[in-house]
């Protein structure tokens, strides 16, 4: 046996042991919970509640993607290509979230959005509205809180892509009489495609997962996937239909980021 | 092996007492030069001497901090890059990297809205013209060095500016295409009656293209001359030691000569220090007409058709001159006393 691969023995067994297994466990449970055969597969693909969950997933993590995305792009053009002042807030404020736990963060927007929070409170002494608006136990906190966690992440792949755009490009193309709008769109913003795809990835796959933010501040309203099945875990047990779900959502992040992967890898050549 | 084309005496662009600083640092110190239409000039100097910040200035890319700049007599210190107009090849080829080779070079056509027919037919034109036809729809990452090379100048030559910068543009490449490309550069010159400002470091390259040379040290203009005579006429040291080898003496005013030997002087020479003469003016001799120098072979390094000589002179100086391996005597051996003879009139003083 080579030397290196005896020496990641160990991590290839721990890797094993630790995830590997429970995952065909599983798989076991989702064809054998409460019947064998594939009955949970075919409840969790017909069934109103979990297609409507797996659906409303899909677009809020969709929307989700788009907006962390958006808003990290304009976070990172500032921080990467500000002036040296607006760079250091621009890096203060970039940091700051991480240092805050999402169970925090997710109580700070409650605190924030709700009828009784900040925001609305603002408002109404402003006197631009007369009662409260609904800003909480919806979709638009569930973004408004999942975006606000994942930005810093994006932001990360985006910065490495600016970074990377030769400057003297942009010098050329100014010189040539571009304007600073036909810059931007014609040539930084596809120069820095690989960022954004980059970003998309992670901020997708890790919206996937999400379950306190979606879980408080969706107030129930908006059930996820994830949470759907700590429901079906610890709430109205059905392990099956959990572990049928979960296959279903590891396969279907698995198949949408193979395709992104290959799109990313075409970029990058 | 000069370019062609037909310089005319009109001055196009001048430079007045032009300088820059980067915070404290003087990266060019009151340069003044005029540049005439169709011109071929090279800035030459080693790597850091402003060579790159007089080319940016010139195009517009960056503010000048004293003097100012001309252009056909009017004064185009403030203009933009984009006002001025001028093509620029910038080092390290600078293409759009998500444009394909034919996208690149519609680029500046499309920002100056131009038709849609127009831009294709430039564009077919300037694919045509530097040979790159059947690698229009490749990305640049396709392409090897020279090929992108090749799009660069074409993107900077498609809106036929009366004016072409170029920064280092063979640095990247091996030798034999940097021949190659020195040849088509120079017919693109002669075919064009394009005025270039061409930035290298290769003194072989400057010589060989230039219908004039600037040579830059530290910020600082040393001289400006057709190739010859900034070679045969160097301003000072620093020019003759940059172009080409030279042998350089000190003067001793009191012997009239170098020190223990008397020299016949270029009439020059008494306000001067030292005194240089290019390795292929001298002569090894039992005795000659000219000054004559008596000297100890130190090394021979054998080139195959000549031999390089390093001797040393009584004072200690070193020389280095070429002996042709020709029918005739062999080249001297290590330890050989010897003479070593020139002609007053190739001498200079610096
Ligand atoms: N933007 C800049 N900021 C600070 N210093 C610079 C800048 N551009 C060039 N310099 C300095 O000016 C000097 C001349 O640079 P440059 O013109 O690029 O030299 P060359 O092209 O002859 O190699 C160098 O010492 C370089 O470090
Ligand atoms: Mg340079």
């Amino acid at each position: 046996m080579r030397p290196v691969l005896f020496l990641i023995c160990p991590v290839l067994l721990f890797l094993g042991a630790s995830y590997l297994l429970p995952f065909l466990g599983i798989v076991q449970l989702s064809f054998t919970d409460p019947d064998p055969g594939l009955a949970q597969y075919g409840r969790v693909l017909t069934e109103d509640l979990p297609t409507g969950v797996i659906w409303r997933t899909l677009r809020l993590c969709v929307i989700v993607t788009a907006v962390s995305v958006s808003c990290a792009y304009v976070i990172t053009l500032l921080w990467v290509r500000g002036s040296p002042l607006v760079r250091s807030i621009t890096e203060l404020c970039i940091m700051i979230p991480f240092w805050i736990s999402v169970l925090s963060r997710a109580f700070g927007w409650l605190s924030m959005l709700s009828n009784r929070g900040l925001l609305n409170t603002w408002l109404q002494d402003l006197g631009l509205i007369d009662s409260a608006i609904q800003m909480t136990r919806n979709e638009f906190a569930v973004v408004v809180g999942m975006s606000h966690y994942l930005i810093p992440f994006a932001v990360f792949p985006l910065a490495t892509a600016m970074r990377n755009v030769d400057e003297r490009v942009l010098t050329a193309a100014d010189g040539m009489g571009a304007s600073r709008l036909r810059i931007f769109w014609q040539v930084f913003l596809p120069m820095t495609a690989s960022g954004i795809m980059g970003a998309t990835l992670l901020v997708f796959v890790f919206s996937i997962g999400f379950y306190v933010t979606p879980a408080l501040l969706g107030g129930g309203q908006s059930v996820l996937v994830a949470e759907l099945i700590y429901l079906w875990l610890f709430q109205i047990p059905q392990w099956g239909m959990a572990a049928a779900m979960s296959v279903v959502l590891m396969l279907g992040v698995g198949g949408i980021l193979f395709i992104l992967m290959r799109r990313y890898g075409e970029m990058a050549k | 092996m000069k370019s062609e084309a037909i310089v005319s005496n009109t001055t196009q662009i001048e430079a007045r007492s032009v300088g820059k600083t980067f915070g404290k640092f003087h990266a060019l110190r009151d340069v003044s030069l005029q540049i005439s239409e169709g011109e071929f000039l090279s800035l030459l100097g080693p790597s850091g001497s402003g060579k790159t910040t007089f080319l940016t200035l010139l195009g517009g890319y960056e503010p000048v901090t004293r003097g100012r700049l001309m252009l056909e007599g009017q004064d185009m210190t403030s203009w933009s890059a984009n006002q001025r107009g001028f093509g620029m090849v910038f080092q390290g080829y600078a293409l759009f990297p998500h444009l394909t080779v034919a996208e690149n070079i519609a680029f500046p056509l499309k920002v100056q809205k131009r038709s849609k027919a127009q831009v294709t037919d430039r564009v077919a034109q300037m694919v045509e013209m530097v040979g790159l036809s059947g690698h229009e729809h490749k990305k640049p990452k396709a392409l090897s060095g020279g090929q992108q090379q090749r799009v660069a100048l074409a993107r900077a030559l498609a809106y036929e500016p009366k004016v072409l910068l170029l920064d280092e543009p063979f640095s990247a490449l091996d030798k034999n295409l940097r021949g190659q490309m020195q040849e088509e550069l120079r017919r693109l010159h002669r075919d064009l009656g394009t005025t270039f400002v061409f930035v290298t470091h290769d003194q072989e390259e400057a010589l060989a293209l230039s219908s004039r040379i600037a040579i830059f040290n530290h910020g600082e203009l040393q001289q400006i001359g057709t190739p010859d005579e900034v070679y045969e006429r160097p301003a000072n040291r620093f020019t003759a030691e940059f172009l080409g080898d030279i042998n350089i003496l000190s003067l001793d005013a009191e012997a009239g000569g170098i020190a223990g030997t008397p020299l016949e002087l270029p009439a020059s020479a008494t306000a001067y220090e030292h005194v240089a003469i290019r390795p292929e003016h001298m002569r090894l001799a039992a005795a000659g007409d000219g000054n004559q120098l008596p000297a100890r072979v130190r090394d021979r390094v054998y080139l195959g058709s000549k031999s390089r000589l390093l001797l040393e002179t009584r004072a200690g100086e070193e020389l280095m001159l070429y002996f042709d391996n020709g029918p005739g005597l062999p080249p001297p051996d290590r330890g050989a006393e010897l003479n070593v003879v020139w002609d007053t009139r190739d001498s200079f003083a610096i």
